[in-house]
């Protein structure tokens, strides 16, 4: 008897998430706390290394695997590179963080890189079941990540907040797969694809549309289903939440992407106009309600929904330049975005403002190297030129404008247009205003009486960050602002990615 | 076979030296950004004598694939149209550079790299032949004026931050509707084909007459807004009160031209149509600014809002030439003129401003200011000059500008020519009663009368010799700028 066939060399980057995780998670039970510390970080950095290595081995392979319930294709190998990117820089903002401490080392990572693994399983399924396995697998240890200060209220808050919402919007997703089955009779993507044609008037069919519209738009903080992003970006420890922003939001339209441009592909005219207005709604709620928010998280959250809104556009046009200009701004993204985010932690550890837009004043005469990165990125993210945004914008608007959106363009470049009001704010703090002088406000962490484990760890981390410069959170943020300024500038290599990974949806134009 | 890499150099050259002067030591900055400065000025300066006139088309053209994938390309080039407002952005910032250099300013290092920032988007957003490029420079100029009125601006902190949200995201909103406008254009210009940004491909296609219409609003809008023309001119007295004011001698001199500039290299040739369908629109905006902007400065007693109004007003005369609209394209030939005019006069006018407010206890209100020519003949005369020259007396070359833009509009639109004759007499109002009040009458408790020092005089005396060199030869321009502006028209009148 002959079992089936594996491609094992495809699904390499899957089997190394895999075991990195378990080996990461097994060596956190290690008693000394160096291996702890140091060991640990780095075999997830290494398992993260060795998956993008794969993953570019396996590079214009584009192979189905597992009968057909997955696709490693470039648009997968892509996005893996987003995952590991923010995953990477999750790491190392949490180096010398209370979340990865009282988590204990290994859960923490194992939970990142399982939730990698999920985002990865997501991206590159073609089979409801294998994109619902995906879902799941990514937002539980997203769930759990985003509750790791245990001492900070706000933080289980998020935690909660985010299980409870997560959960209905995996239920409307589950709901929308099952009747999508019923509808078409098949849970695979292509013959999906084949029988959408006939169901295009069937209520089940619409309904099915319509709640995984609705379940994927809460994983993509899409308005008016974003409630959630700003409380759970601002309550979970800040290098979950740059982990989120970037890499859960890139999953979310990878799955968006190879779900509605290829098994619904036959459905546009059912789902354009909608995923059309709901761009336009996103594009404005996010960039209004960022406006007048003093926790740069909560600012960052809302300016996340309306990212959310322009990348929803190249999702509507559904064309190969949509797809590929998707692609390119999500790489765009996930650089400018952890540049900012680098800089916030560094802040918060920094001063006693936490988030708070205070804690950034003065910052361009205090520390330069923190200041222009979070310039550049600001500046990347309202879209100025020369930065990675800028072309991230015009391949948007070139996507839009060529499949006749150009309403959507035009919406686009308004809601840049509104967004400045609220990225030059931070400009404005880094470069002019003066660093605040008013009395501190109370440590939001009460000191413990009576020693535990943790309060012990806490302080010595306070300890070991009075009087640190946290090179490597400043190293990132310098790393992420060239990488943004290296986009806006020469852009064509990662034109080419993102060129390659839009052709990998074959049913499109 | 011709060197392509000029234009890069004279471009990115005052960037790669302030990069490294922000690098080094802080005293060493002004002067790195002074040689920065100065290179490109002798450049421009070679260019002007060894560029071809006469001969069409443009030269020194750089064209490299840039982004393929989006279509976009690397392609500068010099023609009549922007050659002598590459050598006016030079000349400016060179004087601007050798004023930061003989009157150091609070950190120098981001001043300087700001300042040679800001210059090299000017030189790109005049020397782009892609649209891209343009759009790109274009809104790539915005960025270090933000720091410089931020963080240099004189007032309160408050009013400071206002007078910086209100310039950037007045200019920015126009900037990016362009931004969408000029991908619009690109995209339905392929019409299917592959897609190109490069400004000869998209003037070969035909764009519909109501596609035209809305990308043309687009740019105008961005335009006009940088410019600025009445109504759009909001942003422009607080932006003018706060900036310093060698920024500001720039920023008057060189950035509205940038604006004017792109209507005749983008939106005559590219929108043809609809620049002919909003002709009138315009030239009634242009209008208004030319008697709204003379109005205001004078009736305005601080003197930064007396040019900045002066300039809304020889904006709008600009505007009149580009939409002239005359065959002969004589109209489009005086705007060019008088943008290097106005160019010229302004910069040394603001810095004149800084003399006679130091000269009054600081204060730039002109009733706070009389009889500063008592003791200081030599700073009165240079003013009188360039006071002179602002206001069109025969002789100087903007009475050469401002009649050819007259001349191409009777031929054209007889009406608002004739209205437009009454905006060259109230310049002669403004500008006299600013250089009156100042320099004429006894000193008042407070001022001090003092001769221009020698620092001062080796910014401004260039500046006063250049105004006189070419009130002497306008022709040179002239003559350069005849065949690309001619084609400009064309492609409209035809």
């Amino acid at each position: 008897m002959k079992g089936p066939t594996i491609d094992w060399a495809a699904i390499s980057p899957l089997i190394a998430l895999t075991t990195g995780a378990c080996v990461v998670l097994m060596a956190g039970l290690l008693r000394p706390a160096f291996v702890r510390r140091a060991i640990v970080p780095g075999m997830t950095g290494a398992t993260l290394g060795i998956a993008v290595g794969l993953g570019i081995w396996q590079w214009g392979e584009n192979v189905s695997v597992i009968s057909g319930a997955l696709r490693i294709d470039d648009l997968t190998l892509a996005l893996l590179m987003i995952f590991a990117a923010g995953a990477l820089a999750a790491t190392v903002l949490s180096g010398r963080s209370l979340a990865a401490v009282e988590a204990g080392q290994g859960e923490y990572h194992a939970l990142l890189l399982i939730a990698v693994l999920g985002m990865v399983v997501l991206a590159g399924a073609t089979n409801l079941v294998s994109l619902f396995i995906g879902f799941e697998l990514l937002s539980i240890p997203l769930y759990v990540m985003c509750a790791t200060e245990l001492r900070r209220a706000t933080s289980l808050e998020s935690g909660l907040k985010y299980l409870i919402v997560g959960s209905l919007g995996s239920a409307v997703l589950l709901y929308g797969l099952a009747l999508l089955y019923g509808a078409t009779g098949s849970t695979d993507f292509a013959a999906i694809a084949e029988a959408a044609g006939g169901v295009e008037d069937d209520v089940l069919f619409l309904t099915a549309i319509a709640l995984i519209v609705v379940g994927l738009a809460f994983k993509a903080s899409v308005a008016p289903f974003h409630q959630w992003t700003p409380d759970v970006y601002e309550g979970a420890p800040t290098p979950v939440t740059a982990f989120m922003a970037v890499a859960t939001k890139a999953a979310a339209f990878g799955v968006l992407l190879r779900l509605f441009d290829t098994a619904l592909i036959g459905a546009a005219d059912v789902w354009g106009p909608a995923f059309a207005t709901l761009a336009v709604f996103t594009i404005v709620v996010g960039n209004v309600g960022a406006i007048g928010q003093s926790s740069v998280k909560r600012m960052l959250a809302y300016s996340s929904v309306a990212q959310a809104g322009y990348m929803l556009v190249g999702v509507v046009v559904s064309t190969r330049l949509g797809a590929s200009a998707l692609v390119f701004y999500l790489i765009g993204y996930t650089v400018m975005n952890l540049a900012a985010f680098a800089v916030v932690v560094a802040r918060e550890r920094e001063t006693p403002y936490g988030d708070d837009l205070r804690a950034l004043h003065g910052l361009g005469a205090q520390r330069p190297w923190l200041a222009w990165p979070l310039t550049i990125a600001m500046l990347s993210l309202a879209g100025f030129p020369a930065t990675a945004g800028f072309f991230g914008k015009i391949y948007l608007i070139e996507a839009a404008v060529d499949n006749q959106y150009t309403f959507l363009g035009v919406a686009i470049v308004l809601g840049s247009a509104l967004s400045l009001a609220y990225y030059l704010r931070v400009v404005a703090a880094v470069w002019l205003a003066a660093p605040d002088e008013s009395p501190a406000p109370a440590p939001l962490v009460p000191a413990i009486a009576g020693g535990s484990q943790e309060a012990d760890d806490e302080a010595g981390i306070r300890q070991r960050l009075v009087g640190s410069e946290q090179l490597e959170v400043v190293i990132l943020a310098v790393v992420c602002a060239i990488a943004t300024v290296g986009l806006g500038i020469y852009p064509e290599p990662l034109l080419d990615v993102a060129k390659d990974a839009g052709a990998a949806l074959t049913g499109l134009l | 076979m011709q060197l392509t890499i000029h234009l890069s150099l004279l471009l990115f050259w005052p960037l790669a030296l302030a990069v490294l002067g922000a690098t080094g030591p802080r005293r060493a900055a002004p002067a790195i950004a002074l040689v920065g400065a100065l290179v490109p000025l002798g450049y421009a300066i070679v260019l002007l004598f060894d560029y071809v006139p006469g001969k069409g088309g443009l030269q020194y053209v750089t064209d490299d694939a840039w982004i393929d994938a989006l279509g976009i390309r690397y392609k500068l080039g010099v023609d009549g149209l922007n050659l002598w407002l590459v050598a006016l952005t030079a000349l400016l910032f060179a004087a601007a550079a050798l004023w930061v250099f003989l009157r150091p300013v609070e950190r120098p290092r981001l001043f300087t790299f700001h300042l040679a920032l800001a210059e090299t988007a000017v030189l790109g957003a005049f020397l782009a032949q892609d649209l891209a490029l343009f759009v790109l420079f274009f809104d790539l100029m915005l960025v270090p004026f933000y720091f410089l009125v931020g963080q240099w601006g004189s007032g309160a902190r408050a009013e400071v931050v206002a007078a910086t949200y209100k310039l950037i995201i007045y200019t920015l909103v126009g900037s990016l509707l362009m931004l969408a406008g000029a991908v619009a254009t690109a995209v339905l210009s392929a019409d299917g084909g592959p897609v190109s940004f490069v400004l000869t491909d998209l003037v070969e296609a035909d764009l519909g007459v109501s596609t035209q219409r809305w990308i043309f609003t687009a740019f105008a809008l961005a335009f006009l807004i940088k410019m600025p023309l009445f109504p759009f001119h909001g942003w422009m007295p607080d932006a003018y009160r706060t900036m310093p004011l060698p920024v500001l001698a720039i920023f008057s001199g060189v950035l509205s031209k940038v604006a004017a500039y792109g209507f005749l290299r983008i939106v005559l040739p590219l929108f043809p149509d609809a620049a002919k369908d909003f002709q009138s629109l315009i030239l009634i905006l242009a209008l208004l600014s030319i008697i709204y902007g003379s109005a205001q400065a004078f009736t305005q007693t601080n003197a930064r809002l007396v040019l900045g109004y002066s300039s809304v007003a020889q904006l709008g005369f600009i505007v009149l030439g580009v939409f002239a609209l005359d065959p002969e394209g004589r109209g489009a030939q005086g705007a060019i003129l008088q943008m290097v005019n106005h160019g010229l006069v302004v910069a040394p006018l603001f810095l004149i401003i800084v003399l006679l407010s130091e000269r009054s206890n600081g204060s730039e209100d002109i009733t706070q200011m009389s009889g500063l020519a008592f003791r200081g003949p030599v700073l009165a005369s240079l003013f009188l000059i360039v006071a002179l020259a602002t206001l069109a007396m025969p002789g100087a070359a903007n009475f050469v500008g401002e009649f050819l833009i007259l001349l191409g509009l009777f031929e054209t639109k007889l009406a608002i020519a004739v209205i437009a004759f009454t905006g060259v007499v109230l310049a002669s109002v403004y500008m006299l009663r600013l250089f009156i009040r100042t320099m004429h009458n006894r000193p008042r408790e407070g001022t001090e009368s003092r001769e221009i020092s020698v620092g001062d005089a080796l910014v401004i005396v260039p500046l006063v010799l250049a105004i006189l060199a070419f009130a002497l030869y306008p022709q040179a321009a002239l003559t350069a700028s005849e065949p690309a502006v001619k084609a400009a028209v064309q492609e409209v009148v035809r």
